[in-house]
């Protein structure tokens, strides 16, 4: 066993093999975990007392991938609020049939038509992804499936590929830098360097920030969009950004992207000169860990805050942290109100599934106060109208950076309507 | 970009980016350039290491307090786990084809994906810069950060360190001897199973150094190790293979290109560096630097 053959491996052979693992790595990258997890509960229709047949819920969410984790908090929301009504709604009990969306339109769509056709599903909730729900949107659609988007945040989906069987109970990417383009030009400074990953994402939020910016008299020096998931050396888009001599800094970025650029942004001793205001995401309990001090002093904008200081956020947050070990995200939020809105939609039409124009109509209806403040349905294009929050990045009482809210912005529409106007 | 913007300034500072950048390519080619070049072995867990090395710095700055501590632990670490890769599998597959050792370190690559996942969690995760190297400098009235010169002359020095052991000392010329003619190596009294054995916990310990080096200035989480291994792959391919200079070369050409890519057609830029390995595969199809025209 001690003698060693050398084997001469052939350039030709290297680069194979290389371009192999190349592609193998993007696919395996795009394919996620090698986890699957379709818990799926057996189909069919189960009966409760009282003779109602139980409430089909489809819940199309990412559980391998990327945003796995983003599937796991939307599901805990969830389940925390059905718990809460005891898993009842109008005599009907309530199903989950969960599905993994893949981040990947295709497989969504398959996932989709199982759960419409196959499953019989009364409603569906979840979508992560953009493209995913702009990828399912028609089959929805055509098949009268009420689908509740508790994330996917693109303009189009309650703009130009509106659907009447389609709500949104999340946010959309405009709305929330909506507000902060004005306060950044009344507070921070006229002439802005806007910069965002290149995606649609990336582009809807600067257009949503530069809308009010610009109305409010404020000039656009210069803005860049580097590779969206490709990008983690920024520095040559700060040394351009020195260059530019901004008053402030517009950015929206999310998880590694966000971590890298604030760091570097602060390494580049650009913080002390040119505030950064941001779209929330930014600085979230996903980032602010790794970011630590960089992050402090960062004024962003967000419909929700996890230091909220309101009765409904309060307990939220203690029904959460003491049911899963962990503090809420904004994602679970999202899932906790989209249960909310269902069953809130529900409750008017005392259970009936059925009659889908009814149940539409009950749904464009529905308002509460949610632990992000008060929600309601804008009817022309069922995005959501919602509170977006002011906050600062401050060392919190344990030292650890943490959001404070220092203004709210009430009632701020869905991006449809607010371009419109 | 608008071009009118172009002053003297702006392209020394983008230089120093893309020279930042191209030395941690370096770092990271150079030990997957060595097991290659010296073992004819393809390591394709190199991103896997790189990523080891950043966490078990995160998890020994967390302990210890001390970065340089963590920074001279880290890649030991690693090399540690290189040992026990290379003595517990890889070792018994020098006898049999390449493709044995790809799958075996692919596979490899996985498993330590998931177990870094379970232990670390999916957050991204950073270093902080350590003193004194934690601020910036004016350069030409603008300002640059001092850990990123840090990271230009650490890598020049090491790059020099390497040169110098492989050529110019005893240990270099047994791992030479080792290589180019095992049997004769054997003839002499040379260990070359554990020649091997070093040679392999070394390159994957600079896989380790260059995780722990990146810490403070680019985050790391699940997903940065096949990046890494795919960047490590083409700086390997554009320098030559299995030479140091080669993957010096080929680090500064990817490092440049990516960066003055990113000037010019920031949306184009994941782009700019697959035309550059293109090119360089069109004019000299056997990379910058190679050893021997194969």
């Amino acid at each position: 066993m001690d003698r060693i053959t050398k084997i001469k491996i052939g350039r030709r052979k290297f680069l194979r093999v290389s371009a192999m693992v190349a592609a193998g790595g993007v696919l395996l990258a795009a394919c996620g975990d090698t986890v699957s997890p379709t818990n799926t509960p057996a189909a069919g229709t189960t009966t409760v007392a009282g003779g109602a047949t139980s409430l089909k819920l489809g819940v199309l969410l990412p559980f391998s991938g990327v945003y796995t984790q983003l599937g796991l908090d939307i599901v805990d929301g969830m389940n925390l609020y059905f718990e809460s009504i005891g898993g009842v709604v109008a005599g009907r009990k309530i199903e989950l049939l969960k599905e993994d969306e893949e981040n990947d339109p295709q497989a969504a769509l398959r996932k989709t038509k199982k759960l419409i056709e196959s499953d019989k599903v009364d409603l569906l909730t979840g979508i992560v992804s953009s493209a995913v729900a702009l990828g399912i949107r028609d089959t929805v659609d055509q098949a009268k499936t009420i689908l509740v988007i508790s994330n996917a945040g693109a303009k189009d989906i309650t703009g130009a590929r509106f659907s009447k069987y389609i709500f949104r109970t999340s946010f959309s990417n405009g709305q929330v830098p909506y507000p902060l383009g004005e306060w950044a030009y009344k507070n921070v400074g006229k002439k802005i360097f806007m910069t965002a990953p290149d995606y649609a994402a990336g582009r809807e939020s600067v257009e949503g920030f530069k809308a009010t910016f610009v109305k409010a008299g404020g000039t656009v020096v210069g803005e860049v969009y580097p590779p969206f998931g490709k990008t983690s050396d920024y520095a040559p888009f700060l040394t351009q950004i020195q260059q530019a001599k901004p008053e402030a800094v517009y950015a929206f970025y999310s998880g590694t992207e966000a971590v890298n650029f604030v760091k570097q942004y602060e390494q580049f001793g650009l913080k002390k000169d040119i505030p950064l205001v941001a779209a929330g995401f930014i600085v979230e309990q996903d980032t602010l860990p790794a970011l630590g001090g960089a992050a402090l002093g960062i004024k962003s904008t967000l419909h929700y805050a996890d230091s909220l200081d309101t009765p409904e956020n309060k307990k939220f947050v203690a029904d959460f942290t003491s049911k899963y070990k962990r503090t809420p995200t904004t994602f679970a939020l999202q899932g906790f109100d989209s249960a909310r809105f269902i069953v809130e939609g529900l409750k008017v039409v005392n259970g009936d599934t059925t009659n889908k124009e009814n149940l539409v109509k009950a749904l464009e209806g529905v308002k509460f106060i949610s632990p992000r403040g008060p929600l309601e349905i804008d009817p022309t294009n069922h995005g959501l109208t919602q509170n977006i929050y002011l906050r600062d990045v401050v060392a919190g009482s344990d030292g650890k950076p943490m959001n404070k809210v220092i203004s709210t912005f009430e009632k701020i529409q869905d991006i449809n309507t607010l371009l419109k106007n | 970009m608008n071009l009118s913007n172009l002053s003297l300034e702006f392209l020394v500072l983008q230089l120093l980016n893309g020279l930042s950048l191209s030395m941690l390519l370096f770092l990271l080619a150079a030990g997957l350039s060595l097991i290659f070049g010296l073992m004819n072995v393809i390591n394709l867990a190199h991103g896997a290491f790189y990523l080891l090395g950043a966490y078990f710095g995160f998890s020994l700055l967390n302990w210890t307090n001390s970065f340089w501590l963590a920074f001279l632990l880290a890649p030991l670490g690693v090399g540690l786990v290189g040992l026990v890769t290379e003595w517990g599998l890889l070792r018994w597959l020098y006898q049999r084809d390449h493709l044995n050792q790809v799958i075996l370190t692919f596979g490899l690559a996985y498993v330590l994906a998931d177990v870094m996942r379970w232990i670390w969690g999916g957050d991204p995760k950073s270093l902080p810069a350590p003193e004194p190297f934690n601020g910036f400098v004016q350069i030409l009235g603008r300002q640059f950060p001092t850990y990123r010169l840090f990271v230009i002359g650490f890598s020049l020095l090491l790059a020099l360190f390497l040169w110098l052991l492989l050529e110019k000392t005893r240990l270099g010329a047994i791992i030479r001897a080792g290589v180019s003619d095992q049997e004769m190596a054997r003839g002499l009294g040379i260990n070359v199973g554990f020649t091997f054995t070093l040679i392999f916990s070394f390159g994957v310990a600079l896989a380790g150094l260059a995780g722990v080096i990146a810490g403070p200035y680019q985050s790391f989480g699940p997903g940065v190790d096949f990046d890494t291994l795919i960047l490590a792959l083409i700086v390997v391919v554009i320098g030559g293979l299995g030479t140091l200079s080669g993957a010096f070369c080929g680090a500064i050409v990817l490092g440049l290109a990516d960066t003055f890519g990113k000037v010019f057609f920031p949306e184009l830029a994941q782009f700019v560096i697959y035309a550059v390995m293109a090119g360089v595969l069109l004019v000299r199809p056997t990379g910058l630097f190679s050893r021997s025209p194969v």
